[in-house]
């Protein structure tokens, strides 16, 4: 398959009903189904609202075909992939913030967010237990790698995504607005899609990102959900602060043009780094 | 021989068009969460609550925003017209209820009482007459309180502070400024001098005693940008402005939160029971 047709589900929730969320999104996976499209995206906590705050363990599922919320959805996954955001409960009952990748009625792959912003509006570090494993993983398009909001604020998950394989960077977040200047966009949208465009660009990679819409008390967030191209190119947008599905084709023959012309993948040393890495980390 | 060092403007301005759609967007989904669809707010003939109501009509629309006028005696006949004025530009019915039967049932109890504490009742009597508009006309009251009224605690506790949400609580008075005159609120409006209107004359930045032009700058380096004090000083601010803007921050954060409750037990409400007010909504 070279052409993917990808929809962005760019939602707002309902605080700690995952009923009410989880028929939100069977009808916009309905919508998805209807217009083709083969893979959907939704974003960070899209089952559960995101300040959950003393909600973390009664919003708590598990990604399995018994589960109330997952039923259906793994069900949904047989006729399109989806790319969820819910609260993972472990077998030892620690709270993930979690996405995962639910395909031909499996669950493909669960990602933990592995960076908890805890520092000025965020407290994500009080309510919920730090991933620590970043992986990519194989799908029918390929092979692909999920992060969460913070997760690519830092360099690193990305870059270790894309040297496990991943051409697909599937990346979700809830990202309250904040920074507002005379410029037409508020400066953490500038931000995110700054790093975005430059994730495709020097992975020479897709890169998808589904932010999502509404409030949470004084809280906003801004949408303006992207897919950048490996050539670092805005391929597709959804609306800022508003409800949208924006589907976009993405052709994976961009990868074998890209890279013919700019082989940064191939040139790599990942040696180099994994070298100077122990070095630096065990200079103490 | 050293130079008097200036500090350096910093650049306030804000996107109106942005501004507008988050802090319109923000009523109503404020609104609709708790079943409700109308506001209800106090128009002072000021600039704050001129640039709420063009808010909540924006948001609403001018059939679902309730306003009111609630003059004391003293109260200036130019405040009661620019009332007037923003609410024919709005499209929206102005109400009035007159306060001073109210007030002075208290005040006239305690003859030469200063005027602080006459201010504060007044402001009190009308929160009373917003809030039982609110329950009346099933609407929510909407908060007028600007950034720098908050940060430098120039409001009346359970007065004019008391709302159900607050649209302009992140803007200083200087961004309140211009997005009015963006949203053309009235100009006349937007350039006279603000003031609390408890008695003839009477300017807000005579009462603070520095104009909004100048603490919002430095507000905005305190607090936003995070400067130290000496970093103000270094910036050309004079030290004891610093000191006693500083100062005044501080000494009103007990207007910026709920009154602390006493920890007895394992979970406490504002300590270790922590929901969003829109939590299940």
């Amino acid at each position: 398959m070279t052409q993917i047709h990808i929809a962005l589900a760019q939602i707002n929730t309902v605080l700690g009903d995952t009923q009410k969320n989880l028929g939100k999104h069977l009808d916009y996976i309905h919508q998805a189904v209807s217009q083709k499209a083969d893979l959907i995206v939704f974003p960070e906590l899209s089952l559960t609202g995101y300040v959950l705050q003393d909600l973390v363990p009664s919003v708590a599922h598990k990604p399995r075909p018994e589960d109330a919320l997952f039923g259906p959805l793994l069900a949904a996954s047989r006729e399109i992939d989806i790319v969820v955001g819910f609260v993972d409960e472990d077998d030892r009952h620690r709270f993930f913030i979690s996405q995962a990748y639910l395909s031909r009625g499996e669950v493909a792959h669960v990602h933990h967010k592995v960076y908890l912003p805890t520092y000025g509006l965020f407290d994500e570090g009080r309510f919920f237990a730090w991933g620590d494993e970043i992986r990519a993983f194989d799908t029918r398009f390929g092979r692909a790698g999920m992060l969460i909001c913070e997760d690519f604020w830092h360099a690193s998950p990305p870059y270790l995504l894309w040297l496990d394989g991943a051409d697909l960077l599937l990346f979700s977040s809830a990202s309250p607005g904040r920074g507002l200047t005379n410029e037409p966009k508020l400066e953490s949208a500038r931000w995110v899609e700054h790093i975005n465009r430059a994730y495709a660009s020097l992975f020479t990679s897709f890169v998808v990102h589904t932010n999502r819409v509404g409030y949470e008390d004084g809280l906003h967030f801004w949408g303006g959900s992207t897919i950048f191209n490996p050539d670092g190119e805005l391929i597709a947008q959804a609306p800022y602060h508003e409800e949208s599905l924006t589907l976009a084709t993405v052709d994976l023959g961009g990868l074998h043009r890209t890279r013919a012309r700019l082989p940064l993948l191939r040139d790599e040393r990942t040696s180099l780094v994994n070298a100077e890495l122990n070095r630096i980390v065990n200079k103490g | 021989m050293s130079e008097k060092k200036v500090p350096a403007a910093v650049d306030l301005s804000i996107n109106s068009d942005l501004a507008r759609q988050i802090l319109a967007g923000f009523i109503r989904s404020e609104l609709a969460r708790v079943g409700l669809s109308k506001a209800v707010l106090g128009l002072s003939g000021g600039v704050d609550s001129a640039l709420a109501c063009v808010l909540a009509v924006e948001a609403l629309g001018a059939k679902n925003v309730v306003a009111v006028r609630m003059p004391y005696r003293t109260s200036s006949q130019e405040s009661l017209e620019h009332a007037q004025l923003v609410a024919d530009k709005a499209g929206i019915d102005l109400l009035t209820v007159p306060i001073t039967e109210m007030a002075d049932g208290l005040i006239s109890r305690f003859p030469g009482m200063d005027q602080t504490r006459r201010g504060n009742i007044m402001a009190r009597c009308r929160m009373i007459v917003l809030y039982d508009l609110s329950a009346e006309q099933h609407g929510l009251v909407i908060g007028t309180g600007n950034k720098t009224e908050i940060l430098l605690g120039y409001t009346t506790l359970f007065g004019d502070s008391a709302c159900a949400l607050n649209p302009l609580g992140d803007l200083y008075k200087t961004q309140v400024r211009q997005l009015s005159r963006d949203l053309s609120v009235p100009e006349v409006i937007v350039a006279k001098p603000p003031t609390a209107d408890l008695f003839a004359g009477q300017t807000d930045e005579a009462d603070l005693g520095y104009t909004y032009a100048s603490v919002d700058q430095l507000l905005y380096l305190l607090v936003d940008e995070r400067y130290s004090i000496s970093d103000c000083v270094s910036a050309g601010y004079e030290p004891g402005f610093v000191e006693r803007v500083v100062e005044r921050i501080r000494r009103n954060q007990f207007k910026r939160m709920l009154p602390p409750i006493a920890k007895l037990s394992n979970r406490t409400v504002g300590y270790d029971f922590l929901y969003l007010r829109d939590w299940g909504t």
